[in-house]
């Protein structure tokens, strides 16, 4: 129950910034918009609305790490952390109190990017429904990056990695904004042994009603999902106990 | 390490009957802070604030509210009760952030020095707060301000470099060491190291 609290707090922090709803679900709109118009010029396959509304989800998506992370930071920096680390809150409730408003706010994110998809051609059927299901794992990925860097890294430096670096890996490096086959070799192969391209790929395949193609790409995204979230809650107890919040 | 912040490297402390390393979550129900800065939620209202405290410490909604309205009145907050915490001046997030250290009705409160970058009008008004609590909880307040050690403290502790130098009044630390202030008591003590 005091995870909820806690919880609770962390909702309002992040929905009166208007600079996060503004990142969050205004940017990934102004992409999508220019992919539609470039789309409506150049008749790439990319750039077809089934193709681009599952990219740029996912590309929406990794501002979640940048929210949670500059939370979690200024947090700490603040001292706040600092007074609720002397109060009965357990590591337990700060975990899921991090985590657990974030993911309704990524999916929220999502079902806005595919709405907004719809009046752009985008066929309303269950597939979207289900794309929206094979994009938690993507959601719960970033949102472990983002608790993981905000656990060690000050507001700023996680506006440098989760603002610049990750939004741009996540872009480049997923096939959002083009096909990756296009420049193939090592690039291509670098991207996949990450997890934004797999992303990306198992939201297409959902979208495209491709039902046995989602999981090979999702089992990609699950596993790193996993992996960074557990890093972050056990770098994130250690510094509980650590005498530098 | 007596907040429960981090663990002994070895022994042990009892804040009331209860260990810090065996049983740091009985102590920290005991317990509260008001750390060096001030430490608040700044996208919440002072009212919200108060409320988040209190319900972490097992207060139903209903009795948070109450208890949160206490302390805005205690702590002259009304006007300011909607504003989100980051829009308050230094002094008004202070007292917010002692007002939140009190909401839990602490037997013991740690209150790491308070005053710290406050004009001389708003630490006044919080060594005033201050005093009030005297005789009602244990308060432990760290400072760098000899004259606020001075107004404040029952039993004064000296440490100098992570050891405790020696404790007791203003007047019996000035006695011992037969300087002419406590400012002077505390430098003879602290530089040299006289161990009681």
């Amino acid at each position: 129950m005091k995870s909820m609290i806690f919880a609770s707090r962390n909702s309002k922090e992040l929905l009166r910034d208007p600079l996060n709803l503004a990142f969050s679900i205004g940017f990934p709109l102004a992409v999508l918009f220019l992919f539609h118009i470039i789309g409506t010029n150049v008749p790439e396959s990319i750039f077809v609305i089934d193709s681009m509304a599952p990219g740029v989800a996912v590309f929406g998506l990794s501002f979640i790490s940048l929210f949670s992370g500059t939370l979690i930071s200024k947090d700490r920096t603040s001292s706040f952390l600092m007074r609720l680390f002397t109060t009965p809150l357990k590591a337990s409730d700060y975990i899921v109190g991090y985590i657990l408003p974030l993911l309704p706010m990524a999916i929220a994110q999502s079902a806005v990017c595919f709405i907004v998809s719809f009046f752009l051609g985008l066929e309303i059927s269950m597939n979207v429904l289900l794309a929206l299901v094979v994009l938690i794992p993507a959601a719960v990925l970033f949102i472990g990056i983002g608790l993981l860097v905000g656990s060690i890294l000050n507001d700023k430096q996680v506006g440098g990695l989760c603002g610049a670096l990750l939004t741009n890996l996540s872009a480049w490096l997923s096939g959002a904004w083009f096909d990756l086959s296009l420049i193939g070799g090592a690039f291509e192969q670098v991207a996949y042994l990450l997890p934004f391209a797999h992303a990306v790929d198992a939201a297409r395949a959902a979208i495209s009603g491709d039902y046995a193609s989602i999981f090979p790409h999702l089992w990609w995204v699950i596993g790193y999902a996993v992996v960074i979230l557990v890093v972050a809650i056990v770098i994130f107890r250690k510094k509980m106990h650590s005498d530098k919040v | 390490m007596l907040s429960c912040l981090i663990s002994p490297t070895s022994g042990d402390a009892l804040l009331l009957g209860d260990s810090i390393v065996s049983n740091p979550y009985a102590v920290k129900e005991k317990i509260n802070v008001s750390p060096q800065e001030t430490a608040v939620a700044p996208n919440l209202t002072i009212m919200e604030n108060l409320i988040l405290i209190a319900e972490i410490y097992g207060n139903d909604k209903k009795t948070a509210r109450i208890k949160a309205n206490e302390m805005i009145s205690a702590f002259g907050l009304a006007e300011v009760e909607r504003d989100m915490a980051k829009t308050l001046s230094g002094g008004m997030q202070r007292r917010l952030s002692i007002a939140m250290a009190l909401i839990s009705d602490p037997k013991i409160l740690f209150l790491d020095e308070p005053t710290l970058g406050l004009d001389v009008l708003a630490r006044r008004e919080l060594w005033t707060a201050i005093e009030k609590l005297k005789g009602k909880i244990t308060i432990i307040l760290t400072t760098h301000y000899m004259e606020e050690a001075e107004a404040l403290s029952d039993r004064i502790g000296i440490m100098s470099n992570g050891d405790l130098k020696a404790v007791g009044t203003a007047a019996e630390l000035i006695a011992k060491t037969d300087a002419k202030n406590f400012e002077d008591a505390f430098v003879i003590l602290a530089s040299e190291g006289v161990v009681q």
